[in-house]
C-alpha cells in the first residue's frame, strides 16, 4: 500500500501542471465549450419560430418541415447547452470558491433570474417539441417564441453577470470587506449594455452564417434544393443584419472598455506608449519585452479618434499601469485582430447578400457565391470564441476588474489538472457527438423532412 | 424574507428529489429490466418522461442558484470539500442527459449507436443520484474536515465514508421506487402494469434494506440519525404517516387506482426528507469537530436576500402554473410525432 501511494505521489509530481493554470483552462474550456452550444440554442428558435410562421400563414408543407428539422438541431443543442450550464454553475464554486463566496451575494441576481428564465425555455420547449398536433396552432407558436425570448433573455443576464466582473459596482469595498451591496445595482452595471449588447449580436450573426453555411452547402450539392434555399434565406437574414449593426455596438464596447479597463484596451490594442494622435495598430505581433509591435500597420491618430472622437487627445496606454495588473498582451492583442478581422469580412457578405437579394438576384445560385457562405461557416464562431478571449484574459490578472485577483480566488484542492484533462475529453467527446448528430440529422432531410 | 428564501431551497431540493430522482429512477428501472422487456420500457418511459425531463432537471440549477446567492459562504464549503462527488454527479447529469437527447434526435437509429446510448443512459442513471445521495450523506455525517491534515481528509474521506455510501443507495433505491410507481399509471396495457408493479414491490424492499443499512452506517459513524428522527414530534409524525401512507398506497395498488399513488409515494419520500431535514434544520452542512454551517448564520447580506426572495416569488408566478400545465398536457396520451 505505501509503495502504491509513493509511486503515486512520483507520477503526480511529474504530471504536476500548475493547479492555478489548470483550474483557469479548465474554466477556458468550459466557457469555451458552452457559449457555443447555448448561442445556437438561443438563436435558432428565432429562425424556427420565422418559419412556423410562414407554414401557419402560407400552409406551405417545405416550411413546417424546416421547422421540424431546425427543432431537431435545437433539442440538441437546448440538451448539450443545459447540461454544460449546469456544470457551470458548480464549476464557479469547484473551481473559484473564494470568489463565489464573496461575489455570489453582490453579483448573483441575474443568475437567479436566468433560473427563471431558463426554467420557463425548458417547460415551454417541452410544450413546443412534442405538441405538433396537440395543441393549437397559434398557442404551439407561441410556446416556441418563449422558447427563444427566454433564451436571449437568460443569455443577456449571463452575461450582465460577466460584466459585473469586468465593472464591478452594487457594493463598496472597505478593507476587504464587501460592504453595502446592492444586487441590482450590480446587475445593472456600466457595462451590461454594451456587452449584452454586442453578445446578442455576436449570437444572432454567429448561428446565422453557421446554420446558413450549412444550407448553403446542401444547395451547392443540389439536395433538396427548395428546402435549403428557403432556410438559407432565414438564416442569412439573421446573420447579415446582426453582422451588420455589429460594428457599432463594436465600438460602444472599445470605448466603454477605455473607460473601466484602460488596461484591457490598451492590451487588446497592444497600445504600450501614451501619445498624441495615438496610433491604432492593425495586425502585427506585440513583442512585450522591447514593448512594440512588429509587422503591424500603424494608422496615426485613429485610435485617439476611435476613443476621443478627434484624432489628436491621447490615449493612456499601458505604460499607465503597473506592469503587475497587465493583462497579457499578445494573447489579447491576437484574439481582438482575429475578432475584428472576421466580424469585417462577415460584415461585408452581409452587404453582399443584401446587393444580391435587392441588385443581382442570379448571383444567389452562382456557385462562387455559395462558396462565400459555405466558407463563412464557422467564422463567427471563431470570431465569438476570440471575443471571449479578450473579455476574460483581457481581465487578468484580476477576477473582479481591480478588486480580486484571480489567483486568490482558486480552489485549495490539489491535482486540478485531472479535472481538467477530463473536462477537455468530456467537451470534445460531447462535440464529436453533436456534429456527428446534426450531419445525420442533414443527411436524412430527404426521408425525414422533405419528401 | 429569509425564510422565504430557506422554504424556497427545501423546495427546490424536495422536488429535485422527487422529479429529478423519478427521472433518473426511470434509468434504473431500465437498466433492472430483463432484455425482452426492455423495449416496451423505454417506450413507456419516452413518452412518460420525455416533455417534462428537461425541467425536472431545473430545481438542481435553483437550489444552487439559491445556495450561491443566498449561503456563498455554505456553497463554496461544499464545492471545496465535496469537489470529488460533484464532479462525478456533473460527468452523470452530463452524460444521462445528453445521451437521452441524442437517442432520441438521432436521425439514423442504428442499433449500434443506440446500444451506445442506452448503456451510457442507464448507467449514469444510477451514478447521479448515487452521488447526489453521497453528497447529501456527507452535508450530515461530520465528516468534512474543513482543516485537512493530509488530502485524503480533505477531500476523500469527507464523502467516501459508510455513512455517505449508504445514503447514496438509498438514494439510488428510492429513485427506483418514485420511478416504477410513477410508471404503474403510465402504462400502456394490463401486463405492463403487473410488470411495474412487480417492479415496485422489489424497489420497495430494496430501499427498506439500503434505510436499514443508513441507520447501521450511521452508527458506525456516530452519526445520531435514530436520535434526529425518532426523538421529536415532527419527525416521529413523519416516519408514522409515510408508513401508514405506505400501507394505503398499496392498498389502492389492488384495487387498481394507478394514477393516485404517485402523490402517495412522493409523499413518503417527502416525508423521509422532512424528518432528517426538521432535525438538523438550520445546519445545511455539519463539520467534524461541531462548528456547524447553519443557514441563519452564514446568509448573504439583507439587501440580497431580499432581492433573491422576491425573484424567487416572482418567478414562481411565472414557473408554477406552466409547469403544472405541461404535466396535465402531457398527461392525456397521444401518438408523438
Amino acid at each position: 500500500m505505501g509503495y502504491i501511494c509513493k509511486s503515486y505521489l512520483a507520477v503526480y509530481n511529474k504530471l504536476n501542471m500548475n493547479d492555478f493554470i489548470a483550474a483557469r483552462s479548465q474554466m477556458a474550456i468550459s466557457l469555451g465549450f458552452h457559449i457555443i452550444y447555448s448561442c445556437i440554442g438561443m438563436v435558432m428558435p428565432f429562425f424556427m419560430a420565422v418559419s412556423h410562421y410562414k407554414w401557419i400563414k402560407t400552409g406551405a408543407p417545405v416550411y413546417k418541415n424546416i421547422t421540424q428539422a431546425w427543432s431537431k438541431g435545437v433539442a440538441i443543442f437546448f440538451a448539450t447547452g443545459a447540461v454544460s450550464g449546469t456544470i457551470l454553475s458548480f464549476e464557479l464554486g469547484l473551481l473559484w470558491p473564494k470568489f463565489m463566496e464573496n461575489a455570489g451575494p453582490i453579483f448573483g441576481m441575474p443568475f437567479s433570474l436566468e433560473g427563471v428564465a431558463f426554467f420557463i425555455e425548458a417547460i415551454a420547449l417541452g410544450f413546443f417539441l412534442y405538441g405538433w398536433n396537440r395543441f393549437n396552432k397559434w398557442f404551439h407558436f407561441f410556446t416556441g417564441l418563449i422558447v427563444g425570448i427566454s433564451g436571449i433573455i437568460s443569455g443577456i443576464l449571463v452575461v450582465s453577470a460577466n460584466s459585473w466582473m469586468n465593472n464591478p459596482t452594487g457594493f463598496d469595498f472597505v478593507n476587504g470587506q464587501y460592504l453595502n451591496i446592492d444586487p441590482i445595482k450590480a446587475m445593472f452595471n456600466g457595462s451590461w449594455f454594451n456587452e449584452a449588447l454586442h453578445m446578442s449580436l455576436a449570437a444572432f450573426s454567429a448561428t446565422g452564417f453557421a446554420v446558413a453555411g450549412i444550407h448553403a452547402l446542401m444547395i451547392a450539392r443540389k439536395k433538396n434544393i427548395t428546402f435549403h434555399t428557403k432556410a438559407f434565406k432565414i438564416a442569412i437574414i439573421f446573420g447579415a443584419v446582426a453582422a451588420i449593426l455589429q460594428p457599432f455596438s463594436g465600438d460602444l464596447s472599445a470605448k466603454n472598455a477605455y473607460k473601466t479597463q484602460p488596461a484591457k484596451l490598451g492590451a487588446m490594442e497592444a497600445y504600450y506608449h501614451t501619445q498624441p494622435y495615438s496610433p491604432l495598430v492593425i495586425g502585427g505581433i506585440p513583442d512585450t519585452a522591447a514593448k512594440k509591435v512588429n509587422y503591424g500597420i500603424e494608422i496615426p491618430g485613429m485610435l485617439s479618434f476611435l476613443v476621443h472622437d478627434n484624432f489628436k487627445e491621447p490615449v493612456n496606454g499601458l505604460d499607465k499601469i503597473p506592469v503587475r495588473n497587465q493583462p497579457p498582451v499578445t494573447i489579447t492583442h491576437l484574439a481582438f485582430e482575429l475578432m475584428i478581422a472576421i466580424g469585417s469580412a462577415m460584415m461585408i457578405l452581409g452587404l453582399v447578400y443584401f446587393i444580391a437579394i435587392w441588385k443581382k438576384r442570379s448571383w444567389l445560385y452562382k456557385k462562387w457565391f455559395l462558396n462565400l457562405f459555405i466558407w463563412a461557416t464557422p467564422f463567427g464562431f471563431i470570431a465569438v470564441e476570440a471575443g471571449w478571449t479578450v473579455t476574460e484574459v483581457g481581465r487578468q490578472p484580476w477576477i473582479i476588474q481591480g478588486i480580486m485577483r484571480t489567483s486568490q480566488a482558486v480552489t485549495p484542492m490539489p491535482g486540478i489538472h485531472y479535472s481538467f484533462y477530463l473536462f477537455t475529453a468530456v467537451y470534445f467527446t460531447l462535440s464529436i457527438a453533436v456534429i456527428v448528430l446534426l450531419s445525420r440529422q442533414i443527411k436524412m432531410v430527404p426521408e425525414l423532412y422533405d419528401r | 424574507m429569509l425564510y422565504v428564501v430557506i422554504a424556497f431551497l427545501f423546495l427546490a431540493i424536495v422536488l429535485y428529489f422527487l422529479l429529478g430522482g423519478a427521472d433518473f429512477g426511470a434509468g434504473i428501472i431500465e437498466l433492472f429490466t430483463s432484455e425482452k422487456n426492455r423495449q416496451q420500457t423505454r417506450k413507456t418511459m419516452y413518452h412518460a418522461i420525455g416533455p417534462i425531463w428537461e425541467a425536472n432537471h431545473m430545481w438542481l440549477i435553483i437550489a444552487v442558484v439559491i445556495l450561491f446567492v443566498g449561503f456563498p459562504v455554505i456553497y463554496s464549503q461544499m464545492c471545496t470539500y465535496l469537489h470529488i462527488p460533484l464532479l462525478v454527479m456533473l460527468m452523470g447529469i452530463t452524460a444521462r442527459g445528453t445521451a437521452f437527447a441524442f437517442r432520441s434526435y438521432d436521425a439514423i437509429k442504428g442499433e449500434r449507436t443506440q446500444n451506445l446510448y442506452n448503456h451510457i443512459f442507464v448507467y449514469s442513471s444510477f451514478i447521479t443520484p448515487l452521488f447526489l445521495g453521497i453528497i447529501a450523506g456527507s452535508a450530515i455525517s461530520r465528516q468534512i474536515d474543513l482543516h485537512p491534515a493530509t488530502f485524503l481528509a480533505g477531500y476523500i474521506f469527507s464523502w467516501l465514508n459508510y455513512f455517505s455510501v449508504a445514503v447514496g443507495l438509498f438514494t439510488v433505491a428510492l429513485s427506483g421506487y418514485l420511478a416504477a410507481i410513477y410508471l404503474i399509471g403510465e402504462a400502456d396495457d394490463e401486463k405492463d402494469a403487473k410488470r411495474f408493479i412487480r417492479k415496485a414491490k422489489y424497489m420497495n424492499v430494496i430501499a427498506a434494506i439500503f434505510g436499514g443499512m443508513v441507520f447501521i452506517a450511521a452508527g458506525f459513524e456516530d452519526v445520531r440519525l435514530a436520535r434526529w428522527i425518532f426523538g421529536n414530534a415532527v419527525s416521529l409524525t413523519a416516519v408514522i404517516s409515510a408508513t401508514i401512507s405506505l400501507i394505503l398506497m398499496w392498498i389502492l395498488i389492488y384495487r387498481g387506482k394507478m394514477k393516485i399513488i404517485r402523490i402517495f409515494a412522493g409523499f413518503q419520500v417527502s416525508m423521509i426528507l422532512l424528518a432528517v431535514g426538521y432535525m438538523h434544520n438550520p445546519y445545511f452542512i455539519m463539520i467534524k469537530g461541531g462548528k456547524n454551517l447553519s443557514l441563519y448564520a452564514l446568509h448573504a447580506p439583507d439587501k440580497t436576500i431580499d432581492d433573491l426572495g422576491w425573484a424567487l416569488v416572482i418567478g414562481s408566478f411565472l414557473i408554477l402554473p406552466s409547469l403544472f400545465y405541461l404535466y396535465y398536457s402531457f398527461q392525456k396520451k397521444n401518438e408523438i410525432v
